[in-house]
């Protein structure tokens, strides 16, 4: 079966059976292997992609069902070689570990500071409540992620602040 | 690895489409709407239908509205939608109680109120909230459209009176005026399903009950309700003697299973003490406290 989605600005088309998974569409079609593919179940969130802007759990919904849509995966978080700020800021909070659930939690992360720019620390634990890490106990995952909402300039708005 | 055994994909584009889609491709074909039980479910091979209908691009499935004295909310309207809807957030604040403990949010950003009816999975919340309210679901099929009340949409675990490509189109609820309502759930971890769960609706006049509804999920509760605990309850005074006599009936009319979430007497406990916390704050807020 035909599937035309623009994934990270681009369009592409592939052919697909109906069975496959967004996240095996993703990493073992378009090779791109940013987005994790983790507990399978819709529990652990590694596989968070979004489409039409939106988070989902890209283990639990067809490559088919993305038809026409646009996809937006860890990779298309960068903009013109610069990191986005979520992705600075876990660089600067050390939000991770083995780094499995990050591409998840960025994407989680990135999806709640463009809803709401400020959140409160529960806002942001209840953000990040379908993902799931095993290694920080969250606390830097949330410093990350409170660091990004403190520095949300782009580019052109630190040239001026500068 | 897991992965769904091959099937076939047709994607509806409205309602009339869907169900010409489900004949064609014929009883071995499912509707898909969220997909976040049927898509697991198949991942597993518990589930291997030959052929999916796509319920996702239908505009005239999603949405909350108001219609005369009932609100109806699309089968395919959002965990997250229900959860953001302001007509709901007036009238019956349960829907927001529900969906605040219904999974995570990017979960609910794709799971929706009718395929959570029509998986029927014995411990769905909105089934609950579905029951209290004595909602209807609305159904269209080759031979039109017809109404079921909530009550007795379902047959039993996972089985509902849909019948071969029939499509849940919409769930209405009546509006009470002064109506509370509230929702209680204990799990084991945030967003899993309910050990024990109560949801109810009060209208208190003058002190005293004078309409109510009461439904508990995930406790064996037939049809998601406790018809007992209602009659216990209707006509009395509105004070906690009656919630408390009205919950331990809801306690002893449901028929819990002992399994990894817990022991028969724990579960009976909750629910009567669920019922009884949903009981006080549905009636404080029916009478404006």
């Amino acid at each position: 079966m035909q599937v035309t989605v623009t994934v990270n600005g681009q369009e592409v088309t592939r052919d697909v059976e109906p069975r496959t998974l967004l996240v095996h569409f993703i990493r073992d079609d378009l090779l791109m292997r940013g987005t994790h593919w983790g507990c399978d179940t819709s529990n652990c969130g590694a596989c968070t992609v979004w489409v039409d802007d939106e988070p989902v759990k890209s283990c639990t919904y067809l490559a088919v069902q993305a038809d026409g849509k646009s996809i937006t995966t860890v990779e298309g978080l960068e903009k013109n070689g610069e990191l986005d700020p979520i992705q600075k800021g876990f660089m600067e909070c050390h939000g991770l570990q083995c780094g499995y659930c990050t591409p998840g939690m960025m994407m989680v992360g990135r999806a709640l500071l463009d809803k709401n720019p400020n959140p409160s620390e529960d806002e942001i634990r209840e953000g990040i409540s379908g993902n799931i890490c095993r290694c920080t106990g969250y606390k830097n995952i949330v410093a990350a992620i409170q660091w990004a909402a403190e520095h949300p300039v782009s580019t052109e708005a630190s040239e001026v602040t500068a | 690895m897991q992965t769904p055994a091959p099937v076939d994909y047709a994607k509806a584009t409205s309602v009339a489409h869907a169900i010409e889609l489900l004949q064609q491709l014929g009883d071995e074909s499912r509707p898909i709407a969220g997909g976040h039980s049927l898509l697991p479910m198949m991942k597993l091979r518990l589930a291997a239908p030959e052929a999916l209908v796509d319920l996702n691009d239908i505009p005239e499935l999603q949405g909350v509205r108001v219609e005369g004295d009932h609100i109806v909310v699309g089968a395919m309207t959002k965990h997250r939608d229900i959860l953001d809807s302001a007509i709901l957030a007036e009238h019956y604040p349960i829907f927001r109680e529900a969906e605040r403990v219904i999974a995570d949010p990017i979960v609910r950003n794709r799971g929706t109120i009718g395929g959570s009816a029509c998986q029927a999975d014995p411990a769905a919340d909105l089934s609950a909230v579905g029951s209290a309210l004595r909602g209807t679901a609305v159904i269209q099929g080759p031979g039109g459209t017809r109404e079921v009340p909530l009550r007795e949409f379902h047959d039993g675990p996972y089985m509902t009176v849909l019948e071969p490509a029939e499509v849940l189109v919409a769930l209405k609820y009546p509006i009470r005026p002064g109506a509370g309502s509230a929702y209680e759930k204990v799990e084991r971890r945030h967003g899993d399903w309910g050990v024990a769960t109560a949801g109810v609706f009060v209208v208190v006049r003058d002190g005293v009950v004078a309409d109510c509804g009461i439904g508990n999920a995930a406790v064996g509760a037939e049809h998601y309700c406790s018809p007992g605990a209602e009659a216990a309850l209707m006509g009395q005074p509105a004070t906690e003697e009656s919630f408390a006599a009205a919950a331990k009936v809801a306690g002893e009319e449901c028929n819990p299973s002992a399994d990894q979430r817990g022991p028969v007497d724990y579960k009976r406990h909750l629910a009567t003490e669920l019922t009884l916390r949903a009981l006080r704050r549905a009636a404080a807020a029916s009478q404006g406290a």
